[in-house]
């Protein structure tokens, strides 16, 4: 059989859309996959369609598919993309609704449902970080695989909407169905699995998250061009990126993708394998041209991971800066009031910190060079009423007329927090299912 | 010699768990970073940041390490302070980490 092209349109909520298009106009591509839900987005859907803020799906969904829809329908490209969150049906009927005012009657989109586990979570609240009161639970999706994605795309759909599927099942599914792969040959599924994982953060690939002027440089990093594999039926596929995008596909930046977000490279779990990361080959054919081979499987995990939201309290944030000679003093001075008049915040909930000096690897971590021309204390904390997230913001901006000397800039914000856990389920807890809407 | 000069990371999240991937520019260094960056010393740099000692994975077709820092359950994306929740930057600790290396690229 011939070769199967898959483009990575985006790899995470606020990913950038012009690659996209350059893929749906220039990719020659089969189907392009946007990933665009991170572990909290679907938590925040969840609690903004609740709310009736918003329908509960992506809110880059109309941008995104009044920018590639009628390419990719004149390309012969099918989209698959969780941008469905926390209400795929939704996200199918708006993208329908697109779908007609560009005049592409017929489109077929399919919605996946079945993530959304918040009633069998809350027969089981013990989360690997302890009980959580039923109250504070705000959503708990499971992790559905590429099995999930099958029968929509066996139905011809157009598009494929989901909500939470693990990553890289939104690039396998297209692998199963194209080539008739069993769902028990671990190894292909590996492999697949393996092609998704490098594919699920777009521009991480071809030189994002990558650059480190002087030790590995990256051309044209203002037009970085999104991945694309060219698959073959033994799962060995072809990385590339178009001709004349910026970035750099290379075997550096592929090693550094395939371990990304991995524990055990020899046992990376998704619902659909155990895939084996640890033989993989990446061999250069061209400039931006790398073969990938190698990955293998075992039988897949027998449970499902699953995502819980819940309420965590208010976050506050507040900063102020302070440059010139003694910068760093005054700042020194500015803290010490400050966590004098914020005692009543428990310590481990409360975090000071000098942007410029210590606010990214913490005290212990920083080195220290002679004294900086300009410095940024920030104050956070977490786990507050929203009375006390504005009491932290007000001793922040207070800071300008009672604090130390010169300081300028505060900014603060606050807003409930809405933390993440994970939990597992039997998969015969979840049973997903598939809906369709035509332009 | 800082490692930074041998080999790259890339740190990536998945809930209190933080992983840091170390490449040897070089494959003929992997060896040299398997002896000498072991889980223990990587443990003590990141001291202040874990709860228990950190995990190596050993991935010599890529030239490559792969550790695993477990934080506090508090300590994730959605919940830790730190400016860097996600601990992006945190690649750049262990690349400025020392190892011994002479002339001909031997382990010293």
């Amino acid at each position: 059989m011939r070769s199967l092209r898959i483009g990575a349109g985006a790899g995470f909520a606020g990913d950038r859309i012009d690659p996209a298009v350059d893929l749906a106009r220039d990719g020659n591509l089969d189907y392009l996959v946007f990933e665009c839900l991170a572990e909290r987005t679907v938590a925040l859907a969840q609690l903004s369609k609740r709310q009736e803020r918003s329908p509960g799906f992506d809110p880059l969904l109309r941008q995104r598919m009044e920018a590639v829809l009628s390419l990719c329908r004149k390309n012969g490209t099918r989209i698959v993309s969780n941008m469905g969150a926390a209400n795929p049906r939704a996200a199918a009927q708006e993208t329908v609704r697109i779908a007609r005012e560009l005049g592409l009657r017929g489109l077929r989109v399919a919605a996946v449902h079945g993530d959304d586990v918040l009633r069998e979570v809350r027969r089981k609240v013990k989360l690997e970080s302890g009980d959580l009161a039923q109250e504070r639970l705000v959503s708990a999706n499971a992790y559905l695989g590429a099995d999930a994605l099958l029968e929509a795309l066996r139905s011809g759909a157009d598009v494929v909407l989901t909500g939470r599927v693990a990553d890289p099942s939104l690039f396998l599914a297209p692998m199963i169905f194209e080539f008739g792969w069993p769902l028990d040959d671990w190894n292909l599924l590996g492999q697949g699995t393996a092609v998704g994982h490098l594919l699920e953060c777009a521009g991480q690939l071809t030189g994002g998250y990558f650059a480190d002027p002087g030790y590995k440089d990256v051309p044209n990093l203002d037009t970085l061009g999104f991945p694309l594999a060219e698959v073959e039926e033994s799962g060995i596929a072809l990385l590339t990126k178009l001709e004349g995008s910026g970035g750099a596909l290379s075997i550096r930046s592929c090693k550094e993708q395939i371990l990304y977000e991995v524990q055990d490279p020899a046992r990376y779990l998704t619902p659909d394998v155990t895939a084996n990361f640890t033989g993989v080959r990446f061999e250069e054919i061209a400039a931006n041209r790398l073969r990938v081979s190698g990955a293998r499987g075992t039988a897949r995990p027998p449970d499902l991971k699953v995502s819980v939201g819940f309420y965590e309290g208010f976050i506050a944030d507040g900063q102020i800066s302070y440059a010139g000679p003694g910068a760093l003093r005054r700042a020194g001075l500015a803290h010490d009031i400050l966590s004098s008049r914020l005692r009543w915040i428990p310590a481990a909930d409360l975090q000071l910190s000098f942007i410029g000096v210590n606010a990214i690897h913490g005290e212990a971590l920083s080195e220290r060079g002679p004294e900086t021309y300009e410095v940024r204390l920030r104050a956070a904390a977490r786990r507050l009423s929203e009375p006390q997230a504005r009491k932290l913001v007000q001793e922040m901006e207070s800071l300008y007329v009672n604090g130390p000397a010169g300081g300028g800039g505060v900014s603060t914000w606050f807003r409930e927090n809405i933390a993440m856990d994970a939990t597992f389920l039997p998969r015969s807890s979840v049973a997903p299912s598939i809906s369709y809407e035509v332009a | 010699m800082k490692l930074r000069e041998i080999a790259h990371a890339r740190a990536g999240d998945k809930g209190n768990l933080i992983n840091i991937s170390l490449i040897a520019f070089d494959e003929a260094d992997y060896p040299l970073l398997a002896e000498q960056v072991t889980a223990e010393r990587v443990s003590e740099l990141f001291a202040p940041l874990i709860v228990c000692p950190v995990e190596r994975y050993c991935i010599p077709a890529l030239g490559a390490l792969n550790f695993v820092l477990r934080r506090a359950p508090t300590e994730s994306v959605t919940r830790s302070l730190n400016l860097d929740a996600h601990g992006k930057g945190l690649s750049f600790v262990l690349l400025n980490m020392e190892v011994d290396i002479d002339r001909d690229g031997q382990a010293g």
